[in-house]
């Protein structure tokens, strides 16, 4: 065992393990000790326990309509979170009001634990508009497609909080940033660890490693385990089970906490698996044995968790059917509206060049409406 | 809005044209729900299941499988309140997208997105679409339109639509004359020649500008360079062993997990393997009866189906070799997941039978017909793959003898069929020619002694000598 290992938790840990507070077949594991001498542990009533199962099957049931819509030609494409349920909901529902998010593309799942309205990216991917939203309202930024980049941006506002003094305390400010494994081989993301790590600021580098950069497989990126990358950097790493919701919440929590407490920034490694596509566009039977997937599904971060209610008597069948229910008809409602998303005129796209307009936009806007008004049809 | 919706081919993949059918999960007639699986559709990026836009019943399938679709033609149509009883057909999407597509007006500068680039491919987003495309757009105002004084020029007359103008067809460049300057040709095409061993520099280009096309790298290695008459005095070159003579092939996929079973299963579980000749030509015999037979008259019968029934008859009198190590315990099971190694363009898989003790035999011989048929497409379902007890392997197709089978991880025997030749053999006292064949049997040593190993291969054999007898005895 390599120096900073924890001790292997459970049978399907990778070498190295990783912190893992649920097993598989839905057996708590009491408490896990890191290799800095962190203890990990949850303490959830009931009530709570209920709600993260039912965060986990309706973010699942929303993006399975979101997939749908996309094969019928509702969407221009997708980033399904199908597999990583319990990373995104276990990180989402570890941030507190204050702390701020930097999204990916798939972070659907942190987004929906902010509470905020599952159909706020959906004019990005329908195409109807270009994602926009107020990042300080929501305290979660826009959801970024160039991999990698939102590291930096969040590197930078982390170190503004600390500027403003907004840490330093338990109920300071935290930010997270989220990217995937194959986002570790950016040159963006190690600028983030190097400024973050000398700056001492207050970031969680939270990395769903779901095995595959689209087809490119994890060993292709790295020759050691992700969460040992910060080391270079100067700050701790820690790898977590990322299909338990609960060791992702505590792993997370703890992380955010040092953070607002200013001390300094933490790689998380959420080790998980993509159950679907990169995207719509990809297939990944192409580059992924049907047997890998196999292995993977019977480490299904919902099955777990019900497995885990049923034998604790916190949940029941009618408790699951509700949530299923429910899950459906928020689903349903979701399509309906993402239906209702109307395509924009086409001159609207030269109103967010520049904040106050500009001579040269103003002129391009009208020959565009000329050229516009010599087709037959409706306004635009 | 009309009761009858049609459900258009939609743009599966950001920029793709057209998508093939590849099988329809419903047909006319069929109740689906809201998101039920409809239709495969393979395109450029992917295969994928399109799921149903509305709940209803299909009135109408536009496209048989195996028809090459645009995006955008109809491609099934659903009433969405059947029980309201029969309505006139609406008319078709088609017929009513036809008036609205115009002419391609070559309004789109070449090398712009959505304007046509090099190679007759259009420019999107991100590279290039699939191929050459006509933008589908509204028709121009028929009455002038109010086209202002600076309108631009496109707009400027109101001309009844133009036949379409044509992105400037790739001129062929006469050869390069580059003299000594750099060849020209794409990456891809470079690294081809480079696989391929081809310098380029040898080449002529039949692109543009004199660049050289994947095709003349492919024809420079088809046609042998005509060899030169030898210098009498010349000696052969020493042959040379370096690496232009070697292939580097990555591993991976299929080819890296079978290595790691492989290697696992070889050097966890002690293998045995033991063989038996046998004659069996009362049970081809039995074969041809089967396959003259009316009610067996579509299924494919080969001899692999009376190993695979001698197989799943035998455990049940020796169940201990369809078994699992569990280091301190050996699973015996109740259920055989008969698994059959398939070569396959991917490699080698073992997709199993689930629970084919439990078939009839005509219910086994579908199940590995179909079995076969799905592997070979490449498409065997991942639950197919899993949860394999016993397998069987046949050599025998290409031809070979026998062999020593590695098990597969978690599996305690394999079979492994040879090929089926008419052989002289001593019969009834007197040489004969007969149908031979030898089985082999590899067996993990932990779990099955040679005592058992042996009499379950005799089993196997001696069913495979004389199905008929062994089903009446056996009972």
């Amino acid at each position: 065992m390599a120096k900073g290992d924890l001790e292997t938790v459970g049978a399907d840990a990778p070498a190295g393990g990783y912190v893992q507070l649920l097993t598989p077949d839905g057996d708590r594991v009491e408490r896990v000790t890191g290799p800095d001498g962190t203890e990990y542990s949850v303490d959830f009533t009931d009530a709570e326990y209920r709600t993260l199962y039912r965060d986990l099957v309706t973010v699942r049931r929303l993006d399975a309509e979101a997939t749908a819509l996309q094969r019928q030609g509702e969407l221009g494409i997708w980033a399904s979170l199908l597999g990583q349920e319990a990373a995104q909901v276990g990180a989402g529902r570890a941030m507190r009001p204050q702390d701020m998010a930097f999204p990916t593309y798939r972070e659907h799942g942190v987004l929906y634990t902010r509470g905020i309205d599952p159909i706020m990216p959906f004019g990005l991917f329908r195409g109807v508009n270009q994602g926009g939203w107020d990042p300080q309202e929501y305290k979660f930024n826009q959801y970024t497609i160039v991999i990698g980049a939102q590291t930096l941006h969040a590197t930078g506002y982390a170190m503004g909080i600390t500027m403003d003094g907004k840490t330093g305390s338990a109920d300071g400010e935290a930010v997270i940033a989220f990217f995937g494994d194959g986002a570790t081989s950016q040159g963006d993301v190690n600028e983030a660890f190097v400024w973050s790590g000398v700056y001492h600021a207050p970031i969680v580098f939270f990395c769903q490693n779901n095995q595959y950069a689209i087809s490119e497989p994890l060993e292709r990126q790295t020759r050691i385990p992700l969460y040992r990358r910060s080391s270079g950097f100067g700050f701790p790493g820690v790898r977590v089970d990322g299909n338990d919701v609960l060791a992702t919440f505590a792993v997370t929590r703890a992380a955010l906490d040092n953070a607002r407490q200013g001390q300094g920034p933490t790689l998380i490694e959420a080790y998980t698996y993509r159950m679907g596509a990169h995207t719509s566009s990809d297939d990944p039977t192409r580059y992924r044995i049907a047997s890998e997937v196999e292995s993977w599904k019977v480490k299904d971060p919902i099955s777990r968790l019900k497995a885990f209610l049923e034998k604790q008597q916190v949940g029941d069948a009618a408790f699951f059917a509700e949530v299923d229910e429910q899950a459906k008809a928020e689903a349903i409602a979701l399509r309906e509206r993402v239906l209702e998303l109307q395509d924009p005129d086409p001159v609207t796209m030269f109103d967010h060049v520049y904040p106050h307009g500009s001579p040269e936009v103003d002129a391009q806007r009208e020959a565009f409406q000329r050229y516009q008004a010599t087709f037959e049809g409706s306004a635009h | 809005m009309s009761r009858i919706k049609e459900f258009t081919l939609p743009d599966l993949g950001e920029g793709l044209t057209e998508g093939e059918i590849l099988a329809w999960l419903v047909k006319v007639g069929d109740t689906v729900e809201l998101n039920q699986p409809i239709v495969e559709v393979e395109t450029a990026k992917a295969a994928v299941e399109i799921p149903a836009k509305w709940a209803g019943q299909i009135t109408r399938i536009f496209h048989e499988a195996g028809t090459v679709v645009e995006v955008g033609a109809p491609i099934v149509a659903i009433d969405t309140d059947p029980s309201a009883g029969p309505v006139e057909p609406a008319p078709s999407a088609a017929s009513l997208a036809a008036v609205e597509v115009a002419p391609a007006e070559g309004m789109v500068e070449p090398g712009m997105i959505g304007g046509p680039a090099p190679g007759g491919r259009t420019a999107v987003l991100v590279g290039y679409g699939p191929r050459t495309t006509t933008a589908k757009r509204r028709p121009r105002r028929t009455d002038g339109g109010t086209p202002p004084a600076s309108a631009p020029p496109a707009a400027a007359a109101a001309a009844p639509p133009v036949a379409p103008s044509a992105p400037p067809a790739p001129v062929p460049a006469p050869p390069a004359t580059n003299g000594d300057g750099p060849v020209l040709a794409k990456p891809p095409v470079r690294k081809l020649a480079r696989d391929l061993g081809v310098d380029l520099a040898t080449l002529t280009g039949s692109g543009p500008h004199g660049s050289i096309t994947r095709a003349d790298v492919e024809r420079a290695v088809a046609v042998p360079e005509p060899v030169a008459a030898a210098p009498a005095a010349a000696t052969v070159a020493a042959p040379i062993f370096d690496a232009s003579r070697e292939q580097r092939v990555p591993v991976k996929g299929v080819r890296k997990l079978t290595a790691q079973n492989m290697s696992a299963s070889a050097f966890t579980a002690p293998h045995v393997t033991e063989f038996v000749t046998v004659d069996v030509t009362r049970g081809m015999k039995v074969l041809d009866k089967l396959r003259e037979h009316r009610e067996w008259r579509d299924v494919k019968v080969s001899p692999l189906l009376l190993a695979a029934r001698a197989v799943v008859l035998a455990v049940t009198r020796h169940p201990m070799v369809n078994s699992t190590w569990a280091g301190d315990e050996i699973v015996v099971k109740e259920y055989v997941n008969l698994g059959i190694a398939a070569a396959t363009q991917r490699g080698l898989i073992v997709p199993n039978i689930k629970d084919a003790g439990r078939l009839s035999l005509r219910e086994l011989a579908e199940a590995l017909n179909a079995l076969v048929a799905t592997a070979r497409s490449g498409k065997t379902p991942p639950a197919d793959m899993s949860g394999g007890t016993l397998s069987i392997t046949n050599v025998g197709v290409f031809g070979i003898d026998t062999g020593t089978p590695i098990l597969p991880p978690g599996e305690t025997a394999i079979l492994c069929l040879g090929a089926i030749r008419p052989t002289p053999w001593v019969h009834k006292g007197k040489i004969r020619i007969r149908q031979v064949t030898t089985l082999g049997l590899s067996f993990d040593h932990r779990i099955v002694d040679g005592e058992l190993g042996s009499r379950f291969l005799a089993d196997v054999a001696a069913f495979m000598a004389d199905p008929e007898g062994c089903a009446l005895t056996w009972g």
